[in-house]
């Protein structure tokens, strides 16, 4: 049998000050680890909740994103009548788009930022149906009128109802701020796609890119061979959730790499404070674990109570740094989306799972932390260690 | 009967021969015991006398199996200890000594209850058999009512009365005591030494104890000597030992 548990609580409690060390350190890396986790999380879960199972994106063959590619109003005339299109009685379901960035400058420092101004197609609603009218209205067609996403108009400088703002070579007014349910969209302005284009002295015909509600998610290989194998058109079709979740892989890698050195750095400083912990009560208890393997608990009952009592601190310290980055859930931050060069609000998006991983992290240090002060409590001569003070 | 001639019955509870051990310290062979003989007989109590250094913990030390001798025998009721793995000395000792500290060595966090049922959760034994036996063990040492609590809150001579229960709790082949009264009074040295030969007398106990007081190595049946890594007979009564040539 096992040394009982109670003696690895109690001795835990007895030497509290050296186990509070341990336990901030071995929080102060989980929080950070998960803190930075849950910023990848939500740039990601930002960016894949634009986009749509049963919209595609049409872009130029080869186009890595709407920044860089380019649709002829030919083609939008040929997208129009291809099968799986949606449809309803005022035409087709589809939205030529014109992607720019202006510079706003931030509420929070001043200084500019870049905001993706999308120039639509007045039925755009009837097509990313997860966006709603949050105040105000939808812009006229024909109007110098603005519609600005809910974390846009929380971030950037004047762009609230009713404001008019100047961009390009025209006044906009702004008339509604829309709801995109947390996504990128909620980061962005659109108006009247040929009213933007002559704003920024940009020929009508040609856009970024085209999409197009689907008559159902399963219609995108109908919709996509016959794109596709039409000798007319250049373009390359992706489901929308698909581009916008390819779009956040770079940026959620680069954190997740940046976060992940960062909280191995960390995890480093956290090790060696467990290890100093256990080290010291292996010091201390050199008497107590002789005197328990002179009684006949065996050298892996000896690991196995070192082990548990550094995994009960490490679990304690994953809890607290859990429990200090929880409040971050939700808070809205920004970033730079390196696909499109625009500024991108997203929330910290702390998950059940991501708490697990915290936690794992956190025991994983303690194995690491505790594992060699136990072997070496376990390996010491008894009849040694008995004559310690 | 307890010999160190090497000349015991086959029956002798343990059995030593030809002990030797030696350590190296700073490259230089230091032999503590040197072809040490001892056979030792059910219910007996010897003390183990000596000057410092005269190795009188490292034989306690091998015959406990906390140590292993440089070459001879140990063996203790059949079974030959010298030449047995770690993990199985180890169990080993849990079924065989009972060990009694001079610092008592008790585990601090633990209440004197816990410290006395620890060898006990070495066994099989359920948790209401071993609050019997935890309980029974309390009561040989008169401290029944003591049992919750901690080391810290016990006197000396109480703490090494939860050491001797904790000794006996498991019922060992044999007990080992390191100067079991070294850091008492002489009071309470009194009790603890009473309490042991009431473990030999009324129990029927066997004790094999080192110390360095001659008032507490003259309650023992036998006091041997350790001299030059050798046992050479003491205090004795000619009828309880035979040295080669002595008796």
């Amino acid at each position: 049998m096992a040394i009982p548990i109670v003696y690895n609580f109690r001795s835990v409690k007895s030497r509290w000050t050296s186990t509070i060390v341990a336990v901030i350190g071995i929080a102060g890396t989980v929080g950070v680890f998960v803190a930075m986790l849950s910023l990848a999380r939500g740039f990601k879960a930002t960016l894949v909740s634009s986009g749509s199972e049963d919209n595609a994106i049409v872009m130029r063959a080869g186009a890595t994103s709407e920044m860089t590619s380019g649709v002829g109003l030919d083609s939008v005339k040929i997208l129009q009548d291809a099968p799986g299109v949606a449809r309803t009685a005022d035409g087709p379901l589809l939205t030529p788009e014109k992607v720019l960035i202006a510079p706003i400058p931030l509420l929070s420092t001043g200084t500019d930022a870049n905001v993706q101004v999308r120039g639509v197609s007045p039925n755009v609603l009837a097509i990313r149906r997860q966006i709603k009218m949050k105040e105000g209205r939808m812009f006229q067609p024909g109007l110098s009128e603005l519609i600005v996403g809910k974390n846009a108009t929380t971030t950037y400088t004047g762009l609230t109802l009713g404001n008019t703002i100047s961009l390009g070579s025209t006044k906009w007014q702004i008339v509604g701020i829309f709801d995109a349910g947390g996504s990128a969209f909620d980061s962005e302005m659109w108006g009247d796609i040929h009213l933007i284009s002559g704003a920024f002295k940009l020929p009508d015909t040609y856009f970024s890119s085209a999409t197009v509600h689907l008559t159902s998610a399963g219609a995108l290989q109908q919709f996509k061979d016959a794109v596709t194998s039409d000798p007319r058109l250049k373009v390359d079709v992706t489901r929308e959730i698909d581009y916008y979740s390819k779009q956040s892989t770079r940026m959620t890698q680069l954190i997740t790499v940046l976060g992940g050195f960062v909280a191995a750095i960390m995890a480093i400083g956290a090790i060696f404070g467990a290890l100093n912990t256990m080290y010291s009560a292996v010091a201390e208890r050199g008497r107590e674990i002789a005197t328990m393997r002179a009684l006949g608990f065996g050298s892996a009952s000896v690991v196995t109570s070192f082990l548990f009592e550094a995994l009960l601190i490490s679990f304690v310290g994953g809890l607290v740094g859990c429990l200090a980055v929880l409040p971050l859930n939700g808070l809205t931050t920004g970033a730079m989306n390196w696909q499109t060069f625009s500024h991108l609000a997203f929330a910290f998006k702390i998950t059940p799972v991501l708490l697990v991983i915290g936690v794992v992290f956190a025991l994983a240090m303690g194995v690491l932390g505790g594992m060699p002060p136990a072997i070496r409590a376990a390996s010491r001569p008894v009849a040694h260690a008995l004559r310690d003070l | 009967m307890i010999r160190v001639d090497g000349r015991g019955n086959s029956s002798s509870l343990i059995k030593v021969r030809g002990l030797n051990k030696t350590y190296s310290r700073g490259g230089e062979k230091i032999q503590v015991l040197q072809g040490l003989n001892l056979d030792v007989d059910k219910g007996d109590f010897v003390a183990f006398m000596g000057p410092s250094g005269s190795g009188k913990t490292t034989l306690l030390n091998l015959l406990g199996g906390l140590d292993v001798p440089s070459a001879g025998s140990i063996t203790v009721d059949g079974d030959e200890i010298t030449h047995m793995s770690g993990s199985k000395l180890t169990h080993w000792r849990a079924r065989h000594v009972g060990f009694i500290f001079q610092m008592y060595n008790l585990i601090p966090v633990l209440t004197a209850y816990q410290n006395v049922e620890l060898p006990l959760l070495l066994t099989k034994l359920s948790k209401s058999e071993r609050r019997k036996h935890v309980e029974t063990a309390l009561g040989v040492v008169n401290l029944a009512d003591r049992m919750h609590h901690y080391p810290r809150q016990l006197s000396g001579g109480q703490e090494q009365r939860v050491t001797i229960a904790r000794a006996i709790v498991s019922d060992p082949t044999f007990l080992l005591c390191d100067e079991p009264t070294g850091d008492l009074d002489r009071k309470s040295a009194d009790e603890i030494m009473a309490l042991i030969e009431e473990l030999v007398g009324k129990y029927n106990k066997t004790i094999l104890m080192v110390t360095h007081d001659p008032v507490v190595a003259a309650r023992a049946h036998t006091t041997l000597h350790l001299e030059k890594g050798v046992l050479v007979e003491g205090k004795a009564s000619p009828q309880t030992v035979m040295a080669g040539g002595a008796a």
